[in-house]
């Protein structure tokens, strides 16, 4: 069974807050539900499968459930980090597809900011019983920049990508965050700009860093159905698919990523090419995130992807292939360090035409979405999604 | 960037399927986890191989010679140190540091050896030193 034409995403809301100190998190979780649900012209009560990951309070989806007061029919609490709600668009067209739901509400809310938490610099222990992988890391102090940037590092080493073609990544997005009132960050900055910042971690530069911000976001995925009676553009799921990469017991290789399998899988199932996709949001949490994926995901061949992001070429209007048209992570918004949702909403925005008038791609019928969650350097979670407007 | 201070490491966390590898620790040898069903050796250690599946796997010594996969010199950090994957010469590639050096002539592919760093109230912890 395919889930190719089976549901519509419907309805979706990014919180505009980026620093949420007055804000509970379960408030935030609701706050995104009421507006994507809005958006879509439905209603609490229509809601009966519900999707949640680790940003969620409480046991799963429970605290949630509760807090809302929904009943669904429903629910998936699946966490692969910042990609589980690309995986949950999927995961939720499967249930639909199998009569298990036919309104599927994902949320996601975090307050990293408010809480002050440093997110890419300090290596953190999950507490509880250690993983098995912990004892033989944590000690090591692995971080989050640190790991990501191990693979630019033998990114640089095999193929010769450099830290100016990374920052053509930054550059992009900032041209496009200008536009969005909400950004985070909405200068534009220069190639120089971002290989003369601070470096973090070799060969890794504040400004090859994401954001770090409070917010969240929601999406309501219908099935065909409820999408027939609804006054709102149709944005079709054609294709979704998932894959953990892992060390592979010590058979590290840090120049692909999981975007390799979940990339062909779901231009299978879409039955489309990268040459296709007329928009694409891609994760963002570090420059060379972006760079590794638009290669594993085929829109260039291996290692060319820095010749590939050079010259401009991601920029909304001049660029062959437009991405993160909000600013994305690297300068809009990275909600609970968990960008995979925002990925779909800039998407779905683009699909319908209601991006900013500075940064719509023209004709934009078809549209990738991909999340990369946990740490591309240790493991992650990947999460593929192809989108059309009907 | 030489590296001037000694960082405090934490303790890592002992299980009974690991012990023998931290008590080899202890005693300045790095073990690694090998298979006899399908020949190849893993890394971090399990009593199940995780590429055939069979429990026929058995600790064997490393060399302590290995070269640089990958690495970071993590600057942001009140005393910055070198990230590394370091590919052994048994065949698994590890999470470690590279101490004793100066970071800034790191290369990627670069050989080095074994050494072993105290840490806050465990079994030292296998880094390696550029050969």
């Amino acid at each position: 069974m395919s889930i190719k034409g089976k549901a519509y995403i419907a309805g979706i809301y990014e919180h505009p807050t980026r620093l949420a100190k007055d804000l509970s998190l379960a408030q935030i979780h609701a706050e995104v539900a009421k507006g994507a649900l809005e958006d879509a012209g439905l209603n609490k009560e229509d809601v009966d499968g519900y999707f949640c990951a680790g940003d969620a309070p409480g046991l799963g989806p429970m605290s949630m459930v509760e807090y809302m007061g929904l009943r669904p029919r429903h629910v998936d609490s699946t966490d692969t980090g910042g990609s589980s709600y690309v995986l949950h668009v999927g995961h939720a067209a499967e249930a639909i597809a199998a009569g298990k739901c036919k309104v599927a509400l994902i949320t996601l809310a975090g307050r990293p900011r408010a809480e002050g938490m440093a997110t890419g610099t300090v290596p953190r222990s999950r507490g509880g019983t250690p993983t098995p992988d912990e004892p033989f890391e944590f000690p090591y102090g692995p971080t989050v920049v640190n790991m990501y940037a191990m693979c630019a590092m033998r990114h640089m080493y095999e193929f010769g990508t450099t830290s100016e073609q990374l920052a053509w990544i930054k550059v992009a997005a900032s041209h496009h965050a200008q536009h969005n009132p909400h950004a985070l960050l909405k200068d534009v900055v220069t190639v120089e700009e971002v290989v003369n910042s601070p470096m973090i971690s070799d060969p890794l530069h504040r400004l090859d860093c994401c954001v770090i911000t409070d917010g969240g976001g929601a999406i309501v995925v219908v099935a065909p159905e409820i999408a027939a009676r609804l006054k709102r553009p149709k944005v079709k799921l054609l294709g979704a698919s998932e894959f953990i990469k892992t060390q592979m017991g010590g058979k590290v290789d840090l120049t692909y990523s999981g975007a390799r399998f979940t990339g062909a899988a779901a231009f299978a199932e879409a039955g489309v090419k990268p040459s296709d996709i007329k928009y694409a949001s891609i994760y963002d949490s570090f420059t060379i995130t972006v760079l590794m994926q638009l290669e594993d995901l085929g829109f260039c061949e291996k290692g060319k992807g820095g010749r590939f992001v050079a010259d401009g070429n991601l920029i909304s209007g001049t660029g062959k292939l437009p991405f993160n048209t909000d600013g994305g992570g690297l300068c809009s918004n990275h909600p609970g360090n968990r960008g995979g949702l925002t990925k779909v909403l800039e998407a779905v925005r683009q699909l319908r035409g209601e991006a900013h008038p500075k940064v719509q791609v023209k004709n934009c019928d078809l549209a990738l979405a991909h999340g990369t969650g946990g740490s591309l350097g240790l493991r992650h979670g990947s999460a593929t999604v192809i989108l059309e407007r009907e | 960037m030489a590296e001037t201070k000694e960082r405090k490491l934490p303790a890592p966390a002992t299980s009974p399927e690991t012990q023998a590898y931290w008590d080899a620790a202890a005693k300045g040898k790095l073990l690694v986890r090998k298979c006899t069903s399908c020949g190849q050796a893993h890394h971090y250690p399990r009593t199940i191989c995780p590429f055939c599946f069979s429990d026929k796997t058995e600790w064997i010594e490393a060399s302590g010679k290995g070269t640089i996969y990958s690495y970071s010199v993590m600057r942001r950090a009140p005393v910055p140190y070198a990230m590394a994957y370091v590919t052994l010469a048994e065949g698994p590639r590890m999470v470690t540091n590279i101490v004793d050096c100066d970071f800034d002539k790191l290369k990627v592919e670069q050989p080095v050896k074994l050494v072993f760093k105290p840490t806050d109230g465990g079994p030292p912890l296998p880094m390696f030193t550029p050969t």
